[in-house]
This record gives C-alpha cells, structure tokens and sequence, in this order.
C-alpha cells in the first residue's frame, strides 16, 4: 500500500514539474508550485505511517511545509502585481530584465 | 476507521480525481478554470491524509491551502489577467522537452523505489493526533517553530512593501 501512495506522490510531482516547465504565466508557475509541495507533502506523511510510526516528525514536517509554502505564495503573489503594474501583462518571457 | 478494501476504493477513487485535476490545471487555457481545479485537487490531496490517520494535517490542508492560498490565487488572477480573452496562449514552446523531463523523472523515480526496501513497521500511530503534534511542537519542535513564525512574518511585512503603490 505504501508504494501505491509515493507513486501518486510521484505523479503529482512530474505533472507540477510540467506545469512549472511549460507555463507562461507567472500565475500558473505559482498553481504548479503547490501542487508539488503537496506531494512532498504526501511523501512525508507516508513515509511517517509506514516507516516511523513511533512519533509523528513527518506530519510535523508536513506542517513546515505548508508554511513555507503560503509564505512563497504571498510573497510570490505580491511580486506578480507588481510585474503587473510594471509590465502591464505576466508573461514570463518578456520579463527579462535581468538577463544580461 | 475504516476496512481495508473500502479505504483502497477510496484510494482510488481520490488519486483519480487528484491527478485528473492536477492535469486540467497545468494544462487549461482559463487560467481562472486552472484555479479552480487547483481547489479540487488540494481538496482530494486532504482526503489522502484522512486516509493516512492525519487528521489535523487534513484540516491544516483544508484551512490553509483550500481556504487561504487558493482564494490568492483567484484574487490576484482577478486582479491581472484578462479572462475573457481565450486567445491567449498559456503554454510556451518547450512542452515536447518539459514531457521528456516528465517521462524521465517518473521512470527513475518509480523504478527507484520500486526497487529498494523499506523497513515497514505494523504498529499504529499515536493516538490522539492533534494532542501528539501539539505537545512536540511545543517540546521538540519548539524552535523551528519559533523560526518558522518569524518567517511568516517577515513574508507579511515583505509582501505589503512590495504591493503598496507608492515608491520605497
């Protein structure tokens, strides 16, 4: 059973890695973001009920994430508006300015 | 909780719609449509930790990500983009390679731990979930957990200097 949930997990994460490889909008680079936060975060509840089920480090682990995450989020979201207000638009390749 | 077969149907069931979702979102063109099953797909992610007797995780996920994270999404989606037009195109030209990564990370990954061994112990997890994370947090845990909140804070103050209007 363990290895059907890290396989979803594993799912989960190439189908956020295609999102954050292929998208042109800054917006949808930030949607593809959780959902491969969500599969570490599935990674480590498993591996907490199936390995180590003694003490519960990896749903604390869990929770960190998810901090980490709304945190990248909000700060993500405000540089958005910004490059919006800048730009006038958040397609990804026309902000370049700091390519050299 | 439940028997072994109801909760492998349940499985199923939610890993379907989990990745079914998260497909529609990397690849719609209604970036707000991408957001929405984005709240679908995080909603199926909860259900997999009731599964996994993380309940707390499971209303944490529901809270945070279902009801905070996902609503910013929508209202900075609302704020920029223009939705009517459907003519933009969201995705750029390197999805033959993002594909490739894709194939190559699945079948490493897969294969990998499909062939290693793990040390499964039977034993359950403690039993009262929300009673055990509280006490490590505050034990253990205690100054990652302080860190973490200063973190948030400073992600706080970050984002109201980036988004006020006037200029620094």
């Amino acid at each position: 059973m363990m290895l059907q949930y890290l396989a979803l997990a594993a799912i989960l994460f190439a189908i956020g890695i295609f999102g954050v490889l292929t998208r042109r909008n800054a917006i949808g680079i930030l949607m593809s973001l959780e959902l491969m936060f969500n599969a570490v975060n599935i990674n480590l509840v498993t591996f907490n009920k199936f390995i180590v089920p003694d003490n519960l480090t990896g749903q604390i682990f869990a929770i960190f994430v998810i901090v980490i995450a709304a945190a990248e989020a909000v700060v993500g979201l405000a540089i958005v508006l910004l490059l919006y207000r800048n730009w006038q638009g958040i397609d990804i390749g026309n902000i370049n300015i700091m390519k050299w | 909780m439940f028997g072994v077969e109801v909760s492998q149907l349940f499985f199923y069931l939610l890993s379907f719609i989990m990745i079914v979702s998260a497909i529609y979102v990397v690849s719609l063109r209604n970036i707000f449509h991408c957001a929405l099953f984005l709240v679908l797909c995080l909603f199926s992610v909860a259900g997999i930790y009731i599964l996994l007797e993380a309940e707390f995780l499971a209303a944490v996920q529901v809270l945070i990500y279902v009801g905070a994270v996902s609503i910013l999404m929508i209202f900075a989606i609302m704020l920029t983009s223009r939705l009517a037009n459907k003519k933009i195109i969201q995705s750029n030209d390197n999805v033959t390679v993002a594909i490739f990564v894709c194939a190559g990370f699945l079948l490493t990954s897969l294969g990998s731990f499909g062939y290693s061994v793990w040390k499964v112990v039977d034993s359950p997890l403690p039993e009262n979930n929300t009673l055990t994370i509280g006490k490590i947090l505050m034990t253990d845990f205690v100054l990652p957990f302080e860190v973490v909140s200063i973190v948030l804070l400073a992600a706080m103050i970050g984002a109201i200097v980036l988004a006020r209007r006037e200029k620094i």
